[in-house]
């Protein structure tokens, strides 16, 4: 069952409720880590692998945990991945681990994580809420994609380290600067609200 | 540690690395309540305490808890945990004893738990290596950063409401170029330097 709904949940977590362009949720990450390709890339996968992780440990343990302490103990599982995602980092891939730095241990607090394991993997079988931890971490991971892509270009010349720009062009250091990143998201967040809008139009003049 | 020492400190996490504009800590919150001057003031007021808080305690736990017993890895887990039952108790004590500012901060003081700038200055503190006192210094100063950004946007937000702008900019995206802005008026602060 939950294998023939996948593809829908695909879609769902990566175009019509993409957690960071649609439903706004985890910006800190989005906006800070995103100033070069390899940092978002690594942060998306970072947070999906936890999203993942914890949206099948929570739905496994959804019927003993009483409801009153749910959230504390939805916070501590995750917790617990997050610490295993960032000392396997910290291992194997150190330099991603240290350009990453503080916002590694915060995915704790990113609130996609949480907010799934509440509105999705509390209510459903363990399967299908992994589908949907990985869709939606698909998600983060696409939009800090495309953030990262447009600022490393503009602001650096680049993308993941190769020159695209030729040196005659002077990159923009604000688009990489913390300014930048606000600037770049409510760009982008505009662009997704036109691009809605202009869809959900041409559907209603189908429909007449 | 010296005096100076201590105002740098406070002077750099107030405004040359504001936890918000420059870091990037606590958006959520800094999105989600800044539509009015007032409960903005809330949300700011009830940060810097937990802040402060968070800082003393989460460096107590680490000093006297996980150093000595080589748990260090624990860091992550132990410090959520820190903070949640921290808020929890900010929230009975403040039921019980001061009535009036319990009202007042309302729904923003259980929001506290996940605001990724309070686990931040923990895990800061604990990545800087600083003192209790620093520690302390450095909570109080990050949460009287986030008030002051947050006072300053909410009330450039009260203006934005009567403005005139793109169709697709409605909203969010509005909210956030002008915070764009405002971050880039911080980054006048980046010279600044003490001593």
């Amino acid at each position: 069952m939950s294998k023939s709904r996948f593809p829908g949940q695909l879609k769902n977590g990566i175009i019509t409720e993409n957690p960071s362009l649609v439903l706004l949720l985890g910006m800190c990450p989005t906006m800070a880590v995103s100033t070069s390709l390899k940092n978002g890339l690594g942060m998306g996968f970072a947070a999906t692998a936890v999203l993942i992780c914890s949206n099948f440990v929570v739905s496994l343990v959804r019927k003993v945990i009483p409801s009153k302490i749910r959230i504390a103990s939805f916070v501590v599982i995750i917790a617990g991945f997050v610490s295993m995602v960032q000392m396997l980092l910290e291992a194997f891939i150190p330099v991603l681990s240290e350009a990453l730095g503080v916002f590694l241990p915060l995915i704790v607090v990113n609130c996609i994580i949480l907010g799934r394991a509440e509105a999705f993997a509390s209510k459903n079988p363990p399967l299908s809420s992994a589908g949907d931890g990985l869709s939606m971490g698909l998600g983060f991971t696409c939009s800090l994609c495309a953030m990262s892509i447009v600022r490393e270009l503009l602001g650096n010349g680049t993308i993941w380290d190769f020159r695209l720009i030729p040196p005659v062009y002077e990159p923009a250091m604000i688009i990489i600067m913390p300014a930048g990143g606000f600037l770049t998201l409510g760009c982008l967040i505009a662009l997704v609200q036109h691009l809605r809008r202009k869809s959900a139009a041409g559907k209603e003049a189908r429909g007449k | 540690m010296s005096f100076t020492g201590l105002v740098s400190i406070a002077l750099g996490a107030i405004l040359i690395e504001n936890f918000i504009l420059v870091k990037f800590l606590g958006i959520c919150p800094f999105l989600g309540v800044s539509k009015k001057m007032d409960t903005a003031a809330g949300m700011g007021l009830a940060v810097t305490f937990v802040m402060a808080l968070a800082s003393v305690f989460t460096w107590l736990v680490n000093h006297y808890l996980l150093v000595p017993l080589n748990l260090q890895y624990m860091q992550t887990l132990a410090y959520i945990l820190v903070i949640a039952s921290l808020v929890q108790f900010v929230e009975m004590f403040l039921q019980k004893s001061v009535p009036g500012l319990y009202r007042a901060l309302g729904i923003y003081l259980p929001l506290i738990t996940t605001n990724c700038a309070v686990l931040g200055v923990a895990v800061l503190n604990t990545t800087k290596g600083y003192n209790l006192l620093e520690s302390l210094v450095y909570g109080i100063s990050g949460g009287i950063g986030f008030l002051v950004a947050i006072l300053l946007f909410s009330s450039i937000r009260e203006r934005l409401e009567f403005s005139d702008h793109p169709k697709a900019f409605e909203g969010f995206p509005i909210t956030l170029v002008s915070a764009g802005l405002l971050a880039m008026a911080f980054m006048g602060f980046s010279g600044l330097k003490i001593w």
